[in-house]
């Protein structure tokens, strides 16, 4: 099959317009005969469900936690973007599209960008509106802040809790819907498969958690809003329970998954503390607008720190390499989390990393804190030569910023960020890839769409700080009610979709036997013994940079893990109750699987593309020397699997990527 | 700083339906920087391979914004730390050799789901009968600039939405009272023009709802701004009181 | 408006309003008793007064009634109701850990205040009734001069009497520390304004008590 992205026709900037003047509605006495299914509630999967609920259809929405409420879009933390200009900056539709495209690494389709970037000023609109209460001026007017990567400020945040602000938002909509019974809403559900009745999806199966019951629901669409995969890397910034499952479900139904490799690994976390570590948590990129980050240019100083025999404080500023600004001095500490986190690994791997491990650097808010409170100290014409009314002031000035990130990292480290630098390193964060969508959002299977993170989205193969959220509501609340009406439009005379059938049969039966071997399977390692190994792997030979030989060595070590796993995996329990190993080894049993197509798509993408760093792909001399190398003649394309069994049978089917309204440049930040 | 060795005291219960008690573990080696939910997961993970029925409580995000960790620890919900959930509270708030009680969040609105885990979808049924503005989701509504709102409003605004919904409140307050909660989510609309124009249905509604899911009555003990892990202020019961009375003359 | 009473914060808000009735007649009672210490004439002038004016006695009197009575059931239905929403009790509560000990016991500071009452109403108020009301002397005399002063005197005779007066004083300050504020939150006051009434309420929830016992203590040692 061709991929068909569906792009209409004309100039970019009025694309959406006509398509959205030519598509075809649904009235609203039929939408009431109408059901679809939305897997997830974050902010993609819960905008999508209110709006499609408000419109008329009639929603079921599932998630695993215990409230929609939950889901992990809560814990985005700096901002969303949008091009509304408030900065009177020079932001502009055309800028936020070209921003995220550039950003991107030129590996995203640009209509869907555009789109994004056209809707993105609705979506602040859309939320001032239900209540989320962003950040605003004296005046009353919205604030902006600005974010890596760009050179204005457009992005709108609620101090560090952006997210959670956005999804309360899009979860007070769902309530709405949920109390007039337009929602109904499944909370801790698993989905566990897609149901397919005469090539269309038709329905899921569903494992309630509570009671382990195996249902069946049927719709005359399914969207999948079930976010990213990052936890493949068993370490990541998302939730313990954030998993690929219901993608991958797709996948093996026929949907392609798209360029698996992209993964964004953020410079900003807080570095690994030892074996027992279960997650990681991220430090705001919004820091980087304040903080430096540095490491001491002498091994006897690095040294003498991880002894603990010599405080970062006491390095004279001579010193100290702020890498970021001696090798970027356009955008310095704003370089893009892809350029961000290869120079802190590369500072670590050459021996300067500054705690225990060796794999952490300083992101440092001295010069901020003095800078603020000379501010502060000048207004209120205050002594500038008070040292300690300075750091006083400019103290409070950080904590007005970023109070919640500074308790975090305290409660976490034992440190005192405003004394000490704060100790960061880069980590898993956020999945570019996913399941392939045309310019519907609907996947290779009729009938199943795929939004948010979830997709292989609009985000490249680097997303830009402050775009995710921007990308899950714009898919949710403003692109899909408008493209699933134009494909429901046929289902006016469908009538019910009956669980009878013997699709949904089968379907069960498949879910059962899968649960039913883990209980019964006589195993000897708990599934977070064969998750915490593929991480391992994971990050050692396809994380932050990737080479041939690694990644083979990858793709036969996840093959045989998997081979083990299938054999001595140990689930106590049954199957009829609460059971989180049993929901754990379902998920573990499909990270297993991506994991391998993970590494060989990254083997597939002979070149190094934002977040997908290849050894063998970088600039050999010039100003460049060591940044990556794109390969645009060989590889400006989407890499689109086909599910064949195995993963290693998998068949990659490409999209070519056309730019006609940006040209493609070396990426430079320098 | 040296690794510790505990007894938990862990209620066990199987379902909603059984009786439940109290039961005796031990774990050792445990890193002061471990949070608490790790030092659970090392209790599973010896609890599974001992083939025996690891210890179900509820996580998620761990780091302190999903809301859906909770635990009743050593007398206190989300621990002795403060300003943390549980998966923020870290081991070394504890001693080598210490005695740790792990209990559910215990309220007749919260009705234990197993072991650890309660239902707290009384919640939900909070919100859905009334924790919304009622727009449609169009994006044609009006510029988000075209009505100012004065800072400390909003700041106050977002304070109050800064709530996790995470049920610390009712776990800790002798009453089971969920006024902090529910206060919280009527201030931040209360407090935004954008919330004005349904104010009077809202809290008339919320309360309502509050008080069919059998929570109990705020005394005013203060209990759940000290526990609450986002230090939300009891401000918010306050105005939501006088929200509610005002909203009660007006019928 | 209608069932304002049946909601949980109506009645949290009609506790409060009983209480801060209740305050303000403790400090009318304060104000003329403490009268008592420096003259014996105008205690007995104001207590005639208190006791024999219309308004005071056919208006305000049914009403103290009415708040005592409502404080007191609406207090124990909110208990019984509180208790009923935590059925199965913690193995470990540290309740110290977040709230006084005083907002944790208003029921049992209540309650010992609730005997004082029945005490203090045997003792004053039932033999005034019925020297007012069924004897139908409304006179105030005893043996030509105004028997109120002396009345006093005599009750705060007996020892026990007194002590059981002081230790009902010392409940009653507990259950202002906490109550006394809490009125207001309940009724919505929680800004600004009221953060400096956090001072006022130790001074009232301390010294006015303290100064009940002061009342009693001088009485038993200077007769």
């Amino acid at each position: 099959m061709a991929l068909d992205s569906k792009t209409p026709k004309g100039p970019i900037a009025d694309k959406w317009t006509n398509y959205k003047n030519h598509i075809d509605l649904v009235n609203p006495a039929n939408k009431r005969n109408i059901d679809v299914i939305v897997v997830g509630t974050g902010l993609a999967g819960g905008s999508a469900a209110a709006t499609l609920a408000e419109l008329g259809y009639n929603v079921k929405a599932f998630c695993f936690q215990d409230s929609p409420r939950r889901a992990h879009s809560i814990a985005a933390q700096g901002g969303i973007n949008a091009a509304k200009n408030y900065q009177g900056d020079g932001d502009s539709t055309y800028r936020l599209f070209y921003d995220t495209v550039k950003g991107g690494d030129y590996r995203s389709r640009e209509a869907n960008v555009y789109r994004l970037a056209e809707v993105s000023a609705n979506i602040i609109d859309q939320c001032v509106a239900q209540g989320v209460p962003f950040a605003r001026e004296y005046g009353g007017l919205l604030d902006n802040r600005s974010f890596g990567g760009v050179l204005v400020s457009r992005t709108f945040y609620a101090a560090g809790q952006t997210g959670q602000q956005l999804l309360l938002g899009a979860y007070s909509a769902m309530n709405r819907q949920i109390g007039r019974g337009k929602i109904k809403m499944y909370n801790r559900h698993e989905m566990l498969d897609v149901v397919k009745v005469d090539g269309k999806a038709r329905g899921i199966i569903t494992r309630n958690l509570i009671t382990g019951e195996i249902e069946r629901h049927s719709a005359h669409a399914v969207v999948l809003g079930s976010g990213g995969y990052g936890n493949v890397f068993f370490l990541s910034t998302n939730a313990m329970g954030s998993n690929v499952t219901a993608g991958w479900k797709a996948h093996k139904r026929g949907a392609y998954f798209a360029n698996p490799c992209y993964t964004q690994i953020h410079p900003t976390c807080i570095p690994v503390s030892g074996d027992h570590q279960s997650k990681l948590t991220l430090m705001s990129e919004s820091l980087r607008n304040d903080g430096r980050i540095w490491v001491p240019k002498n091994m006897d100083d690095v040294k003498a720190i991880r002894d603990g025999k010599l405080k970062p404080t006491a390095i004279a500023e001579e010193n100290r390499d702020y890498y970021l600004e001696r090798r970027y001095p356009a955008f310095g500490n704003l370089v893009p989390r892809d350029v961000a986190s290869r120079a802190a690994k590369e500072r670590c791997d050459a021996g300067y990393g500054v705690n225990a491990t060796g794999e952490a650097v300083y992101l440092d808010f001295a010069s901020a804190i003095t800078r603020y409170g000379k501010e502060q100290a000048t207004i209120k014409g205050l002594d500038l030569n008070d040292a300690a009314l300075i750091k006083k002031l400019g103290q409070e000035v950080v904590k007005n910023k970023y109070g919640n990130l500074f308790q975090m990292y305290e409660k976490i480290v034992d440190q005192d960020p405003y004394n000490t630098p704060m100790m960061i390193y880069p980590a898993v964060h956020y999945t570019m890839g996913g399941v392939w969508v045309d310019y519907n959002l609907m996947t290779t299977v009729p009938g199943l769409y795929c939004i948010g993170e979830a997709n292989f989205s609009d985000h490249g193969a680097n997303r830009l700080g402050a775009s995710a959220l921007m990308q899950g509501l714009a898919d949710g609340y403003f692109v899909l009610p408008y493209t699933i009406g134009d494909y429901l439009s046929d289902d006016i005379r469908t009538g019910p979709i009956s669980t009878d059938s013997k699709e949904f049969e089968e379907a069960e039966n498949e879910v059962k036997k899968t649960l039913n071997f883990f209980i019964t399977n006589e195993g000897k390692h708990s599934v977070d013994y064969f998750h915490k190994r593929l991480g391992k792997i994971m990050w050692n030979k396809v994380g932050m940079s990737r080479n041939v030989k690694g990644l083979t060595e990858a793709i036969t070590e996840i093959k045989e893990l998997r081979e083990q796993f299938w054999k001595e995996v140990k689930v106590p329990g049954s199957s009829d109750e609460y059971n989180e190993e049993l929901a754990k080894a379902g998920r573990v049993a499909d990270f297993l699987e991506l994991g391998e197509l993970f590494a060989k798509d990254a083997l597939n993408r002979e070149e190094s593309c934002g977040g997908h760093f290849r050894e063998d792909s970088v600039e050999l001399d010039g100003e460049q020397k060591g940044e990556a190398l794109r390969n645009d003649k060989d590889f400006a394309y989407v890499s689109a699997w086909e599910y064949k069994g195995e993963p290693s049978d998998a068949v990659l089917h490409k999209e070519e990527l056309e730019f006609n309204d940006i040209e493609l440049k070396q990426r430079s930040y320098k | 700083m040296g690794s510790m060795n505990l007894t938990l005291k862990i209620w066990r219960q199987k379902n909603a339906n059984d009786k439940g008690k109290m039961v005796d573990y031990k774990v050792n080696d445990i890193s002061p920087d471990m949070s608490f939910l790790e030092m659970l997961d090392v209790l599973n993970e010896q609890l599974i391979n001992n083939g025996d029925e690891p210890v179900a409580f509820d996580h998620d995000c761990r780091e302190g914004i999903c809301g859906m960790c909770s635990l009743y620890i050593n007398g206190e919900a989300h621990g002795p730390d403060r300003e943390v959930t549980t998966c923020q509270l870290h081991m070394r708030m504890f001693k080598d050799g210490d005695t740790i009680f792990i209990e559910p969040f215990r309220a007749k609105a919260f009705p234990v789901v197993k072991d650890l885990i309660v239902d707290r979808s009384s919640f939900d049924r909070i919100q859905h009968a009334g924790g919304f503005i009622s727009v449609n989701t169009s994006g044609n509504t009006i510029d988000a600039n075209a009505t100012p709102v004065n800072k400390a409003d909003a700041d106050k605004a977002f304070e109050a939405a800064t709530c996790i919904g995470c049920g610390a409140c009712v776990a800790t307050c002798k009453n089971s009272s969920a006024m902090l909660f529910v206060g919280a989510k009527v201030s931040q609309f209360a407090l935004l023009p954008q919330g004005q124009v349904e104010a009077t249905d809202r809290v008339l509604n919320m309360v309502k709802q509050m008080d069919e899911e059998g929570f109990g009555n705020c005394t005013n003990t203060g209990a759940c701004e000290v526990e609450c892990p986002k230090g939300i202020s009891l401000e918010n019961i306050a105005r939501m009181n006088t929200e509610f009375l005002k909203a009660s003359l007006k019928g | 408006m209608s069932g304002l009473l049946k909601s949980s914060i109506g009645r949290k808000f009609a506790m409060a309003l009983s209480a801060l009735f209740l305050m303000f007649f403790l400090l009318q009672h304060f104000a003329i008793n403490i009268l008592s210490v420096f003259s014996a004439d105008a205690f007995n002038e104001a207590s005639h007064f208190m006791g024999t004016f219309w308004a005071v006695q056919y208006l305000l009197q049914p009403v103290l009634i009415f708040g005592v009575v409502f404080h007191f059931v609406m207090g124990f239905v909110l208990e019984i109701k509180n208790k009923q929403a935590r059925q199965v009790s913690y193995a470990k509560n540290n309740g110290a850990a977040n709230s006084s000990w005083m907002s944790r016991n208003m029921i049992y500071s209540g309650l010992f205040i609730l005997i004082f009452i029945v005490i203090h109403f045997i003792d004053f108020w039932i033999p005034e009734l019925n020297v007012k009301y069924i004897q139908g002397d409304m006179s105030g005399l005893h043996n030509g001069e105004f028997r109120y002063f002396h009345e006093l005197q005599e009750k705060f005779l007996p020892m026990w009497r007194v002590a059981l007066y002081c230790l009902g004083f010392v409940f009653l300050a507990l259950h202002l520390l906490h109550g006394f504020n809490s009125a207001f939150q309940s009724v919505g006051a929680n800004n600004k304004y009221t953060k400096g009434l956090k001072g006022i309420s130790k001074v009232y929830a301390i010294g006015l008590p303290l100064g009940f016992i002061f009342i009693a203590l001088f009485h038993h040692f200077n007769h």
